[in-house]
């Protein structure tokens, strides 16, 4: 089955990072994903811009809204996310609680609603 | 041992904690004392062409200037104001007097860990507090420790100083009742220290696994109480065994079946006398059972066999300090080594709920199903197991064993 990782922080948290200190968080990340390659479980990952450089798009009202912005002003925003693929929530909630990202934001886990578990290979 | 630069990286590994207690001790403030202490260090690299005989004195006197001028002038504190003050004299009475003050500073370290571990401050920041104000390691080191971003863990630790300082957090050895109340959180703190995987760290492991240690012997020496002997005789057993944990391919090896000869025998020993001596006072805990439990598995080394009996017995005087899952399950391990797999299984029957998502629950089901001849199901609680590991280590054993199940 493969679940993702949304990864929410407050991006203020971050706003007096030094170059170093930027520099050991992408190492940080860069073990989790070996970590996560190593197991077999890794699919997909990205490091998202800011949610201010959002642009938002819907054609809800019958005609292509375009909004600069996010689609909701919230105080922690999206900033990245993985997916993996394991065998179920148990073993994705094993996996979110070492993401670094769970020690200074929120990481919510959600199952893909695809056919085959969002797994083109999955029997 | 002459290079200044090399002397100077010395003592900030040994004595950067005396240090910082000695410093902050008076006002307080970790910070400050950090700061004054780099300050002290950054001069001690300038002006030494060789070092001073004493370079822990040396950079007592200098941080200690220098912390005095910053706290009398810390309404306009700026850093050129600093490095305008006037240099500190060294003088050889001075000297003296802070070779005593070290000697005696033992007893301020531990002041030091009661703060660090104090139960006001958030659990999740006393051992990195700990490691970072009285062992002195860098931030960034004990982030990678936590895999977490240093930005995120700075943060919490600045919070923490300010909270000591300005909740005026005293620095003293509480004693009586409330040392009772207070000792479990510096043991606790003193563990995790011990327990963290050391090997994100690279080549400082073992170094920094006995600064664990070093801190458990340093609680024995002021305050032997047996709950703190026996978390040193943990931490040594622990230690004792390091050489012998891993495989070449970085594969965990059970402790039944580990090499004894590379177990390191006078560490082995320590731990065998403070666990000695805890016993006569004929109080158990938590921290004295674990000890017992790595002595009766230790014990191999004389009679060449695992006494599972015993092992399993002192789990459940261990469950009744500390009533764990992984507790409950090595218990059922010991069990299913003693007598079979029913009585393994039927130890587990009341937490099945809890265990679902605990790895070594599966792993354990899987030893005892396979006990059973029950292979299929065996196959499936590995599985499990592997899909709920996420140490590498840990993993391999796992993933090799279901591989040998596939052959059968």
């Amino acid at each position: 089955m493969r679940y993702t990782f949304l990864l929410y922080s407050d991006p203020s948290d971050f706003k007096d990072v030094t170059e170093e200190e930027m520099q050991q968080q992408l190492e940080v990340f860069g073990r989790y994903i070996a970590d996560l390659q190593t197991a077999g479980v890794f699919v997909d990952t990205d490091w998202l811009q800011p949610a201010m450089t959002a642009t938002s798009v819907s054609l809800k009202t019958g005609s292509k809204q375009i909004q600069d912005g996010p689609f909701a002003e919230t105080k922690e925003t999206l900033g990245g996310y993985f997916v993996v693929d394991v065998p179920d929530l148990d073993a994705a909630l094993a996996w979110a609680a070492k993401c670094p990202a769970a020690h200074y934001g929120t990481v919510e886990v959600r199952a893909s609603a695809m056919p085959e578990g969002g797994n083109p290979h999955a029997s | 041992m002459s290079d200044p630069r090399s002397v100077a990286a010395e003592v900030a590994r040994r004595s950067y904690g005396r240090l910082i207690a000695l410093l902050s001790a008076t006002t307080g403030d970790i910070s400050m004392a950090e700061d004054a202490l780099a300050e002290a260090f950054a001069r001690a690299l300038q002006k030494w062409t060789t070092p001073p005989s004493n370079p822990e004195a040396w950079l007592l006197t200098v941080a200690r200037n220098i912390h005095r001028d910053r706290r009398k002038s810390a309404a306009e504190r700026t850093r050129t104001s600093l490095e305008d003050a006037p240099e500190a004299s060294v003088g050889p009475k001075e000297r003296l007097l802070e070779e005593a003050l070290l000697a005696a500073n033992e007893d301020r370290r531990l002041k030091l860990l009661f703060v660090c571990a104090h139960p006001a401050i958030a659990e999740s920041v006393r051992t990195p507090l700990m490691l970072q104000t009285v062992l002195g390691l860098d931030a960034a080191l004990v982030a990678n420790l936590y895999c977490m971003p240093a930005a995120t863990l700075s943060q919490r630790l600045v919070r923490a100083k300010r909270k000591i300082r300005d909740s005026k957090i005293p620095f003293r050895i509480p004693d009586g009742g409330e040392l009772e109340e207070r000792l479990p959180f510096v043991l606790e703190a003193i563990y995790g220290a011990y327990a963290l995987d050391w090997t994100r760290a690279d080549s400082l492991e073992e170094d920094l696994r006995g600064e664990a240690l070093f801190l458990a012997s340093l609680v024995c020496e002021t305050l032997a109480v047996p709950e703190a002997l026996g978390l040193f005789s943990l931490l040594a057993f622990s230690a004792a065994r390091q050489p012998a944990r891993f495989d070449l391919e970085g594969a965990v090896i059970a402790l039944e079946e580990q090499e004894m000869d590379r177990w390191h025998a006078p560490l082995f020993r320590a731990g065998e006398r403070a666990l000695a001596q805890a016993s006569m006072a004929r109080t158990p805990g938590r921290f004295q059972l674990e000890a017992a439990i790595q002595a009766a598995h230790m014990s191999r080394r004389r009679t060449g066999v695992t006494p599972w009996k015993e092992i399993a017995a002192l789990y459940d005087g261990l469950l009744s300090f500390a009533p764990t899952r992984g507790a409950l399950v090595a218990r059922a391990a010991a069990l299913l080594s003693a007598h079979g797999p029913d009585a393994a299984l039927r130890s587990l029957e009341g937490n099945l709920a809890e265990l679902q998502d605990f790895q070594p629950y599966w792993a354990t089901l899987a030893h005892a199903r396979l006990e059973m001849g029950e292979i299929e199901e065996a196959k499936a609680a590995l599985g499990r197991a592997i899909s709920l590991c996420t140490e590498h280590s840990l993993r391999l054993v796992l993933e090799r064993k279901l591989e040998s199940l596939r052959t059968l």
